[in-house]
């Protein structure tokens, strides 16, 4: 007995030990980027075009075009988004055709960013001749976040009890009425988390937008939806591996900046669907 | 007027409710679209086989053989680091830890899902490729194991949570059946909980290697770049995501490379689609 309870033991410590080797990176990882950026981050950083080849300056044009990027992937896939959960949740039954929509779906998450970036490529920039543009960009990640959009609406309509449902329709409502005033008040935490996850999602990807709407310098603010913007999550990359003698401050700043965006919204998310599920009545 | 209205409103829901179908269906078609013409220069085999890939040559040399075998074995060693340490961690997580540490731990997980690659890629050069150089002796540090460490970091979150899920999900009746015959907690969890998880835990690394396969900017940032057949872990390799990504930008649109990156694209869809599919059919066995 006193022998399994050693290997018990040896057991549990090699899966501590495992866990360690995950968690402590992470930390290591985010304690590093905020040590070294934080020193360059300051009002000019934040607010200033990128000067001498980006070797000096500011980042704001690349802020701004991910602010705009992201902006318009949730335009697109909120809706469509938001509507294919109602539709999974409240009118799919256990068929075939429900089966494809899932599998589809986990599709869509499994596809490549890359892959995705040739796609926005084909369909956008040449096909629909929209060119490298804020708008081909948007709607090519728009396309992408759609199943996180999609998985987490839909779970946040699942969780509603159907007694609420059940009361609503044997008061006289109709089904879409019941949708509009009893389900969906009830899930907008679950479904404000799936957004904003969405659009952490958005910022920080970098392959989707790499040939739809990156520019490597563009020292000024894009113009219109058609025009090209610079990208944080991109920025990082040219400063980093394309252009020579950029100072390290500046690449761990640029990268503190992109790296607090996403992890802001990410603890939101987080934030809100912890206080949803304690304040839950049923 | 209502009952229009309301019509209305659920014919849209249902064409947003195919819409998922529609978009991967539209992907592959663009995919297809573009890519297919490249077959009319070089055939299937030379292409997958072909051990030049030379693209801007002249002629062209459009063999993907040397992008797949640096997918491959940046892939199998990002799965020979994470799939143990994963699933570990998630036993940890689903069967040791005391309850307030693993929401801690959950959240930790999650954050490790929430960086972008290409912060993970910057801070693999600036840490990861210069230790892999000093260690192991080698001339420069960006090679194939350097990228196999980084994904298989990236590879973790997918890993740990859906085989978590799968642990959670084994009815508790085993567990307590097991424990009830005198079994150790560790027994219990070893010879009863982990054969009973073990589809889910399969889905769970199956999906983790596909997030390894398809995973573009780290490993563009990190591989070193260099399309030549590897011979060994300590060589630089280009894969084949890191190929479109680096080199499309310099691709003229409707030349050969073009549609040569556009059937890398399809080689890439076509294996992230196979793995996603039996994932999930191991992920619905277990109901």
């Amino acid at each position: 007995m006193s022998n399994s309870k050693t290997s018990q033991k040896i057991a549990f410590f090699f899966l501590f030990l495992a866990t360690l080797l995950i968690i402590v990176p992470v930390g290591l990882i985010i304690v590093i980027i905020i040590q070294k950026g934080l020193p360059a981050i300051n009002w000019q950083f934040l607010s200033d075009i990128p000067r001498q080849g980006m070797r000096a300056g500011g980042i704001f044009p690349a802020i701004i075009g991910t602010i705009y990027l992201v902006t318009g992937a949730i335009i697109f896939a909120l809706p469509i988004g938001l509507l294919a959960a109602i539709y999974l949740s409240e009118y799919s039954k256990d068929n075939l055709l429900t089966r494809i929509i899932k599998l589809a779906i986990v599709n869509l998450a499994g596809v490549p960013s890359v892959v995705y970036g040739l796609f926005g490529l084909a369909l956008f920039v040449v096909f629909c001749k929209f060119g490298a543009s804020i708008i081909s960009g948007s709607l090519t990640l728009g396309i992408m976040i759609l199943p996180v959009i999609i998985t987490t609406s839909r779970e946040a309509l699942e969780s509603v009890p159907h007694s609420f449902r059940e009361v609503s329709l044997s008061l006289g409502a109709s089904k879409w009425q019941t949708i509009r005033n009893i389900v969906l008040p009830n899930a907008i935490p679950g479904i404000l988390t799936g957004t904003i996850l969405g659009l952490g999602r958005a910022a920080g990807e970098t392959a989707p937008i790499l040939f739809t709407v990156a520019a490597f310098y563009l020292p000024r603010l894009p113009h219109s939806i058609l025009d090209q913007a610079m990208a944080l999550p991109y920025h990082l990359y040219v400063i980093s591996t394309q252009v020579p003698n950029v100072d390290e401050k500046i690449r761990y700043g640029t990268a503190l900046v992109l790296l607090a965006l996403v992890l802001i919204m990410n603890l939101v998310a987080i934030i809100i669907r912890y206080k949803f599920r304690k304040k839950k009545k049923w | 007027m209502r009952k229009f209205k309301e019509f209305i409103i659920e014919k849209l829901i249902l064409i947003c409710g195919l819409a998922s179908i529609f978009f991967v269906i539209l992907i592959f078609l663009f995919l297809l679209k573009e890519g297919l013409a490249v077959f009319k220069s070089v055939n299937l085999l030379k292409f997958l086989f072909g051990k030049n890939w030379y693209p801007i040559s002249e002629p062209a040399q459009l063999g993907i053989l040397p992008l797949i075998l640096g997918s491959l074995l940046v892939t199998i060693g990002a799965a020979v680091i994470s799939v143990p340490i994963g699933v570990a961690c998630a036993m940890y997580i689903a069967e040791v830890a005391p309850i307030k540490i693993k929401e801690v731990l959950k959240a930790g997980i999650e954050l490790l899902a929430a960086i972008p690659s290409v912060v993970l890629g910057f801070i693999g050069m600036v840490t990861l490729v210069p230790w892999v150089k000093a260690v192991f002796k080698v001339p420069t540090g960006l090679t194939a194991l350097s990228g196999s460490i980084m994904l298989a970091f990236m590879a973790m979150p997918t890993i740990v949570s859906i085989s978590e899920d799968a642990l959670y999900s084994v009815p508790k009746s085993y567990k307590e059946g097991a424990l009830a015959l005198g079994a150790t907690r560790w027994q219990a969890i070893w010879h009863v909980m982990l054969p009973a998880a073990s589809s889910g835990i399969l889905a769970a690394v199956m999906l983790g290697i596909g997030r390894v396969i398809g995973e573009t900017m780290a490993v563009m940032m990190i591989t070193g770049n260099s399309a030549v057949i590897p011979h060994s872990i300590l060589e630089p390799v280009r894969t084949l995501t890191a190929t479109i990504a680096a080199e499309m930008g310099e691709a003229v649109v409707g030349s050969e490379h073009y549609f040569a990156l556009f059937a890398v694209g399809i080689v890439l869809f076509v294996i992230s689609f196979a793995i996603n599919v039996t994932a999930d059919l191991f992920l619905h066995k277990k109901k």
